[in-house]
């Protein structure tokens, strides 16, 4: 099956691409997913941790079982800033 | 009510969207771009979004601060791109009947806005450039 994934932000600039579509496997989660795309694109591992998921713009946990046509956002700590 | 725009954002523009018949108060809050962070010369910011999941992820906030407090409405505008010294990067604008509530709600839906919105933060300063927030890994910073 395929899916869509979207790269933003500071992922957007290490995968060098804003959006991909990706054939996987039926069954895999979100972060077979993320494992995946990290073999393929290198400069991505670093930024791994603190990763939140996103699928069809809602927030998903690690173990969500993605569907064929999903759209998949890895999220990187947003903007932050001291209070 | 809740958008994100590569526009200037209009503060009145943002009272008028939340101005109620039945509230007494309008508290608002206004994100600006300073001039220095951390020791570094700020030059800019430049904000990245995924816009179709950051207007939802506001619209979420302006409905959990909606069961939290007793508030007429809410608005909410995130510029995106970049956002030079002085200008707003991100408006918001709470109607209540009280100004506590007011006041409390637009806490709480900035503070919400750092934590789930999917809204990233490039700080360009002199020198260099690094993404905030994504401090895992090696550092973004060139010169």
């Amino acid at each position: 099956m395929k899916v869509k994934v979207k790269f933003f932000a500071i992922l957007r600039e290490r995968a060098g691409a804003g959006e991909i579509a990706k054939d996987i496997e039926e069954g895999s989660t979100v972060a077979d997913l993320w494992a995946m795309l990290k073999k393929e694109y290198p400069n991505l591992a670093p930024v791994d941790t603190r990763l939140l998921y996103a699928v069809n713009q809602n927030y998903v946990k690690p173990d969500y079982a993605l569907k064929n046509g999903d759209e998949v956002v890895f999220i990187p700590p947003v903007s932050g800033g001291s209070k | 009510m809740y958008r994100v725009t590569r526009e200037p954002i209009d503060l009145q523009e943002l009272v008028q969207r939340v101005t109620d018949a039945s509230a007494g108060a309008i508290a608002t809050f206004i994100g600006t771009t300073r001039n220095n962070n951390e020791g570094r010369k700020v030059i800019a910011l430049d904000y990245e979004a995924y816009p179709e999941m950051a207007e939802k992820e506001l619209a979420r906030i302006g409905e959990d601060a909606g069961k939290k407090w007793k508030i007429e409405r809410m608005a909410i505008t995130h510029r995106i791109g970049p956002v030079q010294i002085t200008e707003p990067s991100v408006i918001i604008a709470v109607s209540a009947a009280h100004r506590d509530d007011a006041f409390q709600a637009c806490r709480f839906a900035i503070e919400e806005i750092k934590k789930t919105v999917p809204i990233w933060k490039k700080e360009v300063f002199e020198g260099g450039e690094v993404w905030i927030g994504t401090q895992s890994g090696q550092p973004l910073t060139r010169s």
